[in-house]
């Protein structure tokens, strides 16, 4: 039998704090598992530079701060296993985990873990439309991966849909990468991202078509050609306000909702939250789930963004050290102190602040936490 | 246009130092590095179909990027539906465009 002190599923920002945290803490077997080919998670498509106060790591690209995850996750000893899916969660504490998920022979083992810590991240939403299946229609973190990881373009002529964030980002991601970006195209009244980004994109000559939509994806057996419109209030598009752009790739940036198949099969409770972009796992202020000793962190808990999924991750290692007895109720909650100014810190401004709401109501919604 | 990106603005050259082999894709040779996604190879060759469907038999190509949605599923050194977005390559792996799941025949 595999046994461990803390098994963390998820090897993106958040779950490596997580364990990076609880392993410096005292922690003396930490394993995290991760499906991908590399440790880091979404850090290293991030290759701008971060936002917030340097205490938040601003000015460090997301690349720069994964290869210091890295190696502190060496220099604590904690374990990294790639290529391995957890697949279930038994009785709150059996962690079954495929090994060599990359197309060999799969392997299924099951850990016993004291604590686990599920870090699963986010998935891209999807927008149907006409044509929405033919190559070249991909997700922009899709595009992402492929420019900033795998240096190789998607296509030439891009067709961003969505002005969040991740849209106006891996917009000028591209142009970075030397795709040409046709166009923008948001639903919304208005850009839904940060200024900043935006008006990158539009210094570059590059037009976004707000109130607009992608009603269709056309050619044969590739995307040739892209048709927009402008829509009503009620999102419908109006006739005879059709655009046809030449390009051959659209990538999709309509937000991202929780990953929570983990946390169903663990038997944690869910709870719905639109500003947080779908299911989420509820938790306690240390990150902990309805079911004891199962802890949550990062876009798992709630759509956010790498620093403060960074932040969760690390208030979960310290509470499950905490609970471990490795470290004493008040440096615990000292520490925990300094994790939630930051976190709160982090979420002010226009965007974080209704996320800050979501998450303080969501917790004071916990079961023996609220009134 | 050559898909690839050698020199970035940001990141710099690639400078892996990943030796460049030869794969077999629809029994046409390409180049490919090794360990990078058998995928990434054929987009720096702009060959974008890597499936098409059972019933409608419609084209599929990347869409996830990170094995979660299957459409980049191919016919690898002769195993079915395996996820080229995150398999990395090999020297000399045989590739084939996958029809439908890629069974008895490729149909």
């Amino acid at each position: 039998m595999v046994e461990r002190d803390i098994v963390v599923v998820g090897a993106g920002p958040a779950g490596l704090a997580a364990a990076i945290e609880a392993a410096k803490l005292g922690a003396k077997s930490v394993l995290v598992v991760d499906l991908n080919m590399k440790a880091g998670g979404q850090l290293f498509k991030q290759i701008h530079k971060f936002f917030g106060s340097s205490a938040h790591g601003s000015g460090v690209r997301g690349i720069d701060i994964g290869a210091q995850m890295l190696a502190d996750a060496q220099k604590y000893g904690v374990e990294i296993w790639l290529n391995s899916a957890a697949v279930g969660i038994y009785g709150g504490k059996v962690v079954s985990i495929e090994k060599n998920t990359e197309n060999k022979t799969p392997v299924l083992t099951n850990v016993v873990a004291k604590k686990i810590v599920i870090a699963v991240g986010a998935s891209e939403n999807v927008i149907r439309f006409k044509g929405w299946t033919k190559p070249g229609v991909m997700g922009a973190g899709a595009a992402q991966t492929m420019i900033n990881v795998n240096r190789v373009r998607p296509g030439k002529r891009i067709v961003m849909l969505g002005s969040g964030n991740v849209g106006l980002i891996v917009s000028y991601q591209l142009m970075q990468a030397g795709c040409e970006v046709v166009a923008l195209v948001e639903a919304l009244p208005g850009v839904g991202g940060y200024g900043v980004h935006a008006s990158k994109i539009k210094r570059a000559g590059v037009p976004i078509y707000t109130k607009h939509t992608i009603i269709e994806a056309k050619g044969g057996d590739r995307v040739e050609a892209v048709v927009i419109a402008e829509i009503d209030k009620n999102f419908a598009p109006i006739a005879g306000t059709e655009k046809t752009l030449e390009a051959d790739t659209i990538t999709l940036a309509a937000g991202l909702k929780p990953i929570s198949d983990l946390v169903r099969l663990s038997e944690a409770e869910l709870v719905f939250d639109g500003v947080l972009g779908g299911w989420i796992p509820k938790h306690d202020r240390n990150m902990e789930t309805t079911a004891s000793g199962i802890y949550v962190a990062g876009d798992a808990t709630g759509v956010e963004e790498a620093n403060t999924a960074l932040e969760e991750g690390k208030l979960a290692g310290v509470a499950a050290a905490e609970s471990l007895g490795l470290v004493s109720e008040s440096e615990a909650g000292k520490l925990k102190g300094e994790i939630w100014y930051r976190l709160d810190g982090l979420r002010m401004g226009p965007f974080g602040e209704k996320r800050m709401k979501a998450k303080a109501a969501q917790i004071a919604s916990f079961p023996g936490v609220g009134a | 246009m050559c898909m690839r990106i050698e020199d970035h603005i940001i990141i710099g050259k690639e400078d892996s130092g990943a030796e460049t082999v030869e794969i077999t894709v629809d029994g046409k040779p390409i180049p490919a590095k090794v360990g990078e996604p058998i995928l990434a190879a054929l987009l720096a060759k702009n060959i974008i179909i890597n499936r098409y469907t059972v019933k409608n038999k419609e084209p599929r190509g990347l869409f996830c990027g990170i094995g979660q949605c299957t459409d980049c599923a191919m016919i690898v050194n002769g195993m079915a539906n395996v996820r080229t977005c995150i398999t990395p390559v090999e020297k000399g792996m045989v590739v084939n465009t996958q029809f439908g799941i890629g069974g008895e025949g490729n149909g």
